[in-house]
């Protein structure tokens, strides 16, 4: 067996009106070629603009991800020849990254860990290239959309750490408001490395690169791919040569594209039309005071504070809409646990249902606390406010209106439950009998009187002044 | 002989109807075309006259532009013959706000290919002769931007100056030539050669016109994070200032009679220190400085390195994909491949193999990295002398403009200090400007003045004193100047 090493390079698209240099939409799904501009083209003179909206979404996402910020913002050219590529160089960030020496918190089944960030930079995409059997097609909406990419130490051991720090990712942008995270519109993008070692090893082994690659499910193809073809290499005694490779997911398969010798040098030098901007002290207080609490703390919140399951937990973070309702639910003073119950059981089930959103559904924070302290007062069961909900859910109608009008509150009223015994009893009167006989009626006393209210009679309050009327009855 | 063509005399005659802007657009357009052949000045000369209502100063009165400025629907080919055919689809910030203030563009000048190199050699279109001496060079790149100044074709042209590109010619052409602080005037729509040391500027034939130019074209530009806001201040309103008690200096080691020892680099520091004597006369000072040799030295490598390094990266676009002229059909890298190699001249190819290799891992360090650190010692010697001083005074060439066929030793001191020093105020982005100050050998020599950062007003008021001193003010071609 071998100790596997992974690293991550996590490119996002940061959702931002316009591009990363230019005030061109950022539009990815408009119509072909109709979001450029000649900056976008890298037309003779033209000049960068740094979009001041990517610099926040990029402090932010580094301030979540507890990086040292640096005094000065500043941007390197990479330079390198490609098509997709219309000035020849890509402005990137390689000298002072917005973000680095951060870490991420997240907890792989049940188990804290730390993942540390070697770096975030912001910097820009490229065009879209199509090929065809003798031609490509280039379409240059894409260049310049910023793009946040972030680099983790390679920390990660396993292919469960990895997809767990991908979601803890993904799960970190979407509650800072920095991108879609929609990786069928190739909004974020992954470049892994993996390494094998000996237990006894203490240098990492040989890694190799895999560029890329579009959705979670993939990476997790990709790494289970490649760590089995290392491990078959090591196993037969030969070595891991240190290369790129492309993960073709229709395949499951990867193949070699260039090898170390190949690299390209990408003669990283400062972008000289951008001047260093200063990032101040006040900037980062702002943007820090932006950030809600993220994911890892929010569980653990959830289970001290709350006292719900790491399942409940983990499943109402995972979506910050339904964890804001949650949260605005408690607030108003709703109990955390039954809440849990509902939002991730009926709740959960119709969003999935319907392919919904928390906030596209009309259910009242007050009007779920209601129905739930209707159960608590014993006024109706937890299976029929579960009933209640769907109902609501599905038909878009109020549940405590549902309640009410479908007349299935509990009757509590002891007069009233009273009533409906004697009215059994006086019909039945051979049942008196059969009692005081010794025979075993009482149960069948009870459906009788549940029979006759639909169900509606509180048991425990029915089968005590039963018992009682039984008791004072004669013959 | 001395032009009546003043930016100030045209405006006064349009304002009095002797003359229309379409007058003066014919007669800069006829001019153009019967000297094109002599002196290959245009890659393009304007069929129709495209004109903006205004009330601006510069309103009806004709100029030239570089042709490495972005002209929307106007060929803009930077003399290279990959983009022989480029036509571009958006404007430079300095021609739009020309176009608005209603100047008549009269033509695209042709410059060094890519603005690379300083003879007027190297344009796809041929070579550009000095209307003063056609078997000479006019030098370069703003090559016919001064040209067109000093045949009176029109008042002023537009130029850019990344080593000395405005500067020398001006020196060469005998007409003045002045870029300003780096940041005062968009680079937006010019096309990058250097990025950190590209500046664009103004030739003309007198200071006064420089200035009322340089008024009408600053500004900060929302498009250029470089570029500096400096809307309150106005040139051409402070140039008649009294300079007397104003402190200049110049550096001793580069105007040394025993490093330059040709007679016609002789003749060169004598005109300067004639000059010095006038400038003296005028109630300023004129210090000697001494500044350490090897730093001197590393001026040229210096610029070399930086300007080769960001030029490769500049002009790493021109593959011929999506704009240029493309070559080759057998795959990408094969376009790409052709476009470049027949492309870019001898020179360029030189410069970004250059570039390319400055900036690769294993060299960076030493060669692009120290490059820098030389060129923030120098800015940092200027600027500290700039403190005390207001304002550097030099010869602005170490000879007259080269015959073309004429070699020079590139180690020389006199080439390494005498024809390279210019480039320090492209290093530090320090206002600088080139006026004629005499003849060597009947061919317009000048003197070049370089201020501290954002002293433009003061640079310009200096110049002018001295120009009116000296007495070259409105010159244009002909015998009777030598």
């Amino acid at each position: 067996m071998y100790k596997v090493v992974i690293g991550l390079e996590v490119h996002c698209q940061l959702n931002t009106n316009s591009k990363n240099f230019s005030s061109s939409l950022n539009s990815y799904n408009s119509l072909v070629n109709t979001n450029i501009s000649p900056t976008d083209l890298g037309y003779p003179g033209i000049l960068p603009v740094v979009n001041k909206e990517a610099v926040r979404k990029s402090l932010k996402t580094a301030i979540a991800l507890n990086c040292e910020i640096p005094k000065f913002l500043s941007f390197d050219r990479k330079n390198y020849f490609y098509p997709d590529l219309p000035k020849g160089y890509q402005i990137t960030q390689m000298h002072n990254p917005i973000g680095k020496n951060g870490y991420l918190m997240i907890n792989v089944d049940g188990v804290d860990k730390k993942v540390l960030i070697h770096d975030t930079h912001l910097e820009e995409d490229t065009a879209n290239l199509n090929h065809y059997s003798n031609y490509s097609l280039i379409d240059y909406n894409r260049a310049g959309i910023p793009l946040l990419e972030t680099v983790t130490e390679p920390c990660l051991y396993s292919v469960k750490e990895a997809i767990s720090f991908l979601e803890a990712l993904r799960s970190l942008f979407l509650y800072c408001n920095i991108t879609e995270a929609r990786s069928d519109k190739g909004q974020i993008r992954c470049d892994v490395n993996v390494s094998l070692m000996k237990d006894t090893d203490t240098k990492l082994g040989t890694r190799v690169e895999m560029k890329n690659i579009n959705t979670f499910n993939n990476v997790k193809d990709a790494l289970e791919y490649e760590i089995k073809r290392q491990t078959e290499i090591l196993d037969n005694g030969g070595k891991v040569v240190q290369e790129t490779r492309r993960y073709d997911d229709n395949l499951k398969m990867n193949f070699s594209m260039r090898s170390k010798e190949d690299a390209v040098d990408y003669k990283y030098f400062v972008e000289p039309n951008i001047p260093k901007i200063k990032i101040s002290d006040e900037l980062i207080q702002n943007i820090k005071d932006e950030i809600p609490m993220l994911q890892y703390d929010l569980v653990n919140k959830y289970i001290n504070t709350y006292n719900i399951s790491r399942v409940d937990a983990n499943t109402i973070v995972k979506d910050k809409k339904i964890a804001n309702y949650y949260d605005e639910c408690i607030r108003n003073g709703g109990n955390p646990i039954t809440l849990a119950n509902f939002i991730t059981g009926v709740i959960l089930s119709h969003l999935n249902k319907f392919n919904l959103t928390i906030d596209k559904i009309n259910l009242d924070v007050n009007d779920l606390n209601s129905l739930i302290k209707m159960i608590e007062e014993g006024k109706i069961s937890n299976k029929q406010a579960k009933e209640v909900l769907t109902k609501a859910l599905e038909e878009d109608k109020n549940p405590i209106y549902l309640v009410n009008s479908m007349n299935i509150s509990q009757i509590t009223s002891k007069d009233e439950i009273l009533k409906v015994v004697r009215e059994v009893l006086e019909e039945n009167p051979n049942l008196v009998k059969d009692y005081h006989d010794g025979k075993r009626v009482f149960d069948y006393i009870i459906g009788q009187i549940m029979k006759k209210t639909r169900g509606r009679a509180n048991p425990k309050l029915t089968a005590d002044i039963l018992r009682e009327e039984l008791e004072n009855s004669t013959l | 002989m001395k032009s009546n063509n003043s930016i100030l005399n045209l405006r006064q005659k349009l304002d009095n109807k002797e003359v229309s802007s379409l007058d003066l657009f014919t007669e800069a357009s006829n001019k153009a075309h019967m000297y094109q052949d002599d002196y290959n000045l245009f890659v393009t000369i304007m069929d129709e006259k495209i004109e903006q209502e205004s009330n601006s100063i510069l309103a009806g009165i004709p100029y030239a532009l570089k042709d490495n400025i972005s002209t929307k629907g106007i060929l803009t080919t930077a003399s290279s013959n990959l983009l022989k055919d480029y036509v571009p689809v958006y404007d430079a910030t300095v021609y739009e706000k020309l176009k608005n203030a209603g100047a008549v563009l009269v033509g695209k000048t042709t410059l060094d290919e890519l603005a690379m190199g300083g003879t007027g050699t190297t344009a796809h279109t041929g070579l550009v002769r000095n209307p003063w001496d056609k078997t000479r060079q006019i030098g370069g790149s703003s090559s016919g931007s001064a040209g067109v100044v000093c045949l009176d074709i029109v008042p002023y042209a537009i130029g850019s100056d990344t080593g000395d590109s405005i500067r020398k010619p001006a020196a060469y052409a005998g007409v003045v030539g002045f870029k300003p602080t780096y940041g005062l005037i968009s680079r937006y729509g010019l096309f990058a050669f250097a990025s950190s040391l590209d500046h664009v500027g103004v030739l003309a034939r007198s200071v006064r016109d420089v200035s009322l130019v340089t008024d009408v074209i600053k500004g900060h530009d929302p498009k250029d994070m470089t570029s500096l806001a400096s809307d309150n201040i106005i040139f051409s309103d402070n140039l008649d200032k009294d300079i007397s008690g104003k402190k200049l200096f110049y550096i001793k080691e580069i105007c040394d009679y025993n490093t330059s020892n040709d007679e016609e680099s002789k003749a060169v520091l004598d005109n300067f220190f004639d000059v010095v004597k006038k400038v003296e006369a005028l109630g300023a000072s004129v210090c000697e400085v001494s500044i350490d040799k090897d730093l001197l030295n590393a001026i040229y490598p210096t610029y070399m390195s930086i300007s080769c390094a960001e030029a490769t990266s500049n002009n790493a676009n021109l593959v011929g994909i999506h704009f240029g002229n493309r070559l080759g059909k057998d795959s990408i890298e094969d376009i790409m491949f052709e476009t470049r190699t027949q492309g870019f001249s001898e020179l360029i190819k030189r410069r970004f193999v250059l570039g390319s290799y400055i900036l690769q891992k294993e060299n960076q360090e030493k060669l692009y990295l120290n490059a820098c650190r030389i060129r923030r010692l120098l800015v940092e010697k200027l600027t500290s002398l700039f403190m005390e001083y207001d304002g550097l005074i030099m010869p602005a060439s170490g000879g007259i403009a080269p015959k073309f066929d004429q070699k020079s030793d590139k180690l020389s001191d006199k080439y390494l200090l005498l024809e390279n020093h210019l480039a320090l105020a492209n290093f530090g982005g320090f206002p600088s400007i080139t006026i004629p100050s005499g003849f060597v050998n009947k061919m317009p020599v000048g003197v070049n003045i370089t201020s501290g950062v954002k002293k433009d007003l003061e640079l310009l008021n200096i110049a002018n004193k001295i120009e009116e001193k000296l007495g070259y003010k409105d010159m244009i071609v002909g015998e009777d100047n030598v």
